[in-house]
């Protein structure tokens, strides 16, 4: 079941949340929308699952247009972040309604049903828990139990949104490497949105990060990782820390910067925007470096370092046994070596930017 | 302020504020609420049980709970209707006029009923607006039957959607959604997922509606005409029994009334403890 989208576009009372989508999902392929909120994902999700209507574009699933049939006919398996069970019926009869709901010449028979609803239970590790009501279980069970429901009908489309967004690191991680291994046993092609990077990398074969209703880069881990297509997509990854440089001969150069370690880029000459991670960055000790250190905090693994040259200020991680560590103290003076980075030519605007921006990603829920 | 944040209590201060407040609400709701309840029973009982029995199974009596019970029966499976409907419209849908019919719903609360009987008898009465066309097809609404239920509907209309739209709203409508991706049809949704969400709630409203119903007297006193064993309802026959100094008999008919009103409050205390 592949699904293509083409030139899909959507506002919401004058504001564009979709503007222009292409995506094409193969058959059996597990896929992760990934962007900060606002982006358009999980409109773009709803849309998939008839929950929402585009204002123009295409919607085809394996030939067939979707946009023509209504979510009932389209048999997707939808999991909500706040797992929307229906708090009256038990997990069985929760995990039963989709089949029980259907047409009277289509609806399997009373115990076909249950042996159906035996053997969801037995997969998902939750046989214990038929009888309960969603009221009496934990956040992780009713995700299992919400899953359970969606892939009762077989659904042609496993369709996620936030699934793991309301439960605690633990729980979350280890329904992860349960949903990999249910997506690998069931075979059905799958969207999942996410904001959680690590969530969406660890389990995805791609990650199509959006911004802004936009589509910005699509690709695996590292692709995304060490080749950021756009300033957005380097931010959003992470590099937070953005240094005015100036390219020379593919090489960026700026005061107190050894970029030497960045490979050479085929770019021309002149003013741009070197985008660094924290844990990209070392500080080299030199007694004319033009950065100083102004904080030092350790938490046992790693250091969080303040550099700064009176006027910005960047945070750098380093590995507290890192050679670079020692002697490394409030007003050190050291240049920064840059591991790895992107670089981005410098928007044509007369407006000097900022010259650092200093902005903690924000804190990994592991 | 419950008797747990009382009791232990904080060094140095003092009990008697507390007490006399708590002192001061059960002497007020005596005075106010239990005595006159006390006194209805027993002026309806002061001359004995068989006088009871025969004023209640007055004809007149008898004729005036019948049709209470007959107006309460036709209006409040309208109100859940529209009630349900009307929540239903507000909580999920947005459209032009959506915030115009959340003050609408509420007008009743906010108008004497005699008002809306006035309005109603100046659109349907005889010199009414509509008055010559009803009387050319002749249909008679006001002074009979159409008339009472209308006003005591008009009176009702808040109560089910009062209590039903706030939780609707509250819940959202993923589990709506998931009901429609598992393949649900509009009616499914509804009588599987929607109606079990809000069973109490309407419960309670439709309870609140038919104590409403039946003890309406402002707004029927006016359609009604109030003619004996034909438009009297309950309300309206006891003011005429007090009216005609047969006070025992008003008192047991009122006392009918009240057993209904405590019924009803039991019933909707019940249900509130299973919100």
């Amino acid at each position: 079941m592949s699904i293509v989208i083409d030139n899909m576009t959507k506002s919401f009372g004058g504001t564009p949340v979709l503007r222009g989508i292409d995506l094409t999902v193969e058959s059996g392929e597990l896929v992760a929308l990934q962007g900060p909120s606002g982006s358009g994902k999980t409109t773009l999700l709803k849309i998939v699952a008839g929950l929402e209507w585009p204002d123009a574009g295409a919607l085809d699933v394996h030939g067939t247009d979707w946009l023509r049939l209504a979510a009932q006919d389209r048999r997707i398996g939808f999991v909500f972040q706040h797992y929307a069970l229906f708090p009256h019926m038990s997990v069985r009869d929760n995990i039963a309604f989709g089949l029980t709901v259907r047409p009277r010449a289509s609806r399997p028979g009373k115990a076909q049903i249950a042996a159906k609803v035996d053997e969801l239970l037995q997969f998902l590790q939750i046989a214990h828990l038929g009888d309960r009501y969603p009221a009496q279980l934990s956040g992780g069970q009713r995700q299992r139990v919400a899953l359970g429901r969606a892939l009762a009908i077989e659904p042609s489309v496993l369709l996620l949104d936030e699934p793991f967004g309301a439960l605690d690191a633990a729980v979350r991680r280890d329904l992860r490497a349960w949903l990999r291994n249910v997506h690998e046993e069931t075979g059905s092609t799958t969207i999942f949105v996410t904001h959680d990077q690590e969530e969406a990398f660890e389990l995805a074969d791609r990650v199509v990060v959006m911004g802004d209703g936009r589509i910005e880069q699509i690709g695996n881990a590292d692709q995304i990782h060490d080749h950021p297509a756009s300033p957005f997509v380097a931010r959003f990854m992470g590099a937070t820390v953005e240094l005015p440089v100036t390219l020379h001969a593919g090489r960026a150069e700026a005061a107190g910067l050894d970029a030497g370690r960045l490979p050479r880029r085929a770019q021309p000459d002149g003013p741009a925007t070197l985008f660094l991670r924290p844990a990209d960055i070392t500080p080299v000790a030199d007694p004319h470096g033009r950065w100083h250190v102004a904080r030092c905090d350790s938490n046992g693994a790693a250091l969080r370092i303040d550099l700064t040259d009176g006027a910005t200020t960047i945070p750098v991680d380093l590995p507290r046994r890192a050679p670079e560590a020692r002697g490394l103290e409030r007003g050190a003076r050291v240049l920064l070596r840059a591991e790895a980075g992107a670089l981005f030519a410098a928007p044509r605007r007369a407006q000097p930017a900022p010259a650092v921006r200093t902005e903690y990603p924000k804190e990994k829920a592991v | 302020m419950t008797a747990a944040a009382l009791l232990p209590h904080a060094p140095g201060q003092s009990r008697t504020v507390p007490r006399l407040l708590i002192g001061l609400a059960f002497v007020l709701t005596a005075i106010f609420v239990v005595a006159p309840l006390v006194f209805i029973f027993w002026r309806a009982f002061a001359e004995g049980w068989a006088v009871y029995l025969k004023n209640i199974s007055d004809p007149m009596t008898l004729h005036a709970i019948w049709l209470t019970s007959l107006v309460a029966v036709i209006v409040v499976p309208v109100n859940i209707a529209f009630g349900i409907a009307a929540a239903w419209a507000i909580a999920r849908f947005r459209f032009p006029g959506r915030k115009l019919l959340m003050v609408l719903i509420e007008i009743p609360f906010s108008i004497s009923p005699i008002i809306a009987g006035i309005c109603y008898l100046l659109l349907y009465g005889r010199q009414g607006l509509l008055g010559p066309f009803l009387a050319e097809h002749d249909l008679k609404i006001m002074f009979a039957l159409p008339g009472i239920v209308l006003v005591t509907m008009f009176v009702t209309a808040p109560f089910v959607a009062r209590e039903v739209l706030p939780l609707m709203q509250a819940q959202g409508s993923e589990q709506e959604e998931a009901a429609v991706t598992l393949g649900a049809r509009g009616w499914q949704v509804f009588s599987r997922v929607t109606l079990p969400n809000i069973r109490w709630a309407l419960l309670y409203g439709a309870v609140l509606a038919t104590a409403r119903a039946v003890g309406e007297f402002g707004g029927v006193s006016v359609v009604s005409g109030a003619i004996r064993g034909q438009t009297n309802t309950l309300p309206l026959q006891i003011e005429l029994m007090f009216n005609d100094l047969n006070t025992t008999g008003a008192f047991a008919a009122a006392s009918t009334l009240t057993v209904i009103a405590l019924v009803v409050l039991v019933v909707k205390a019940a249900l509130e403890s299973r919100r």
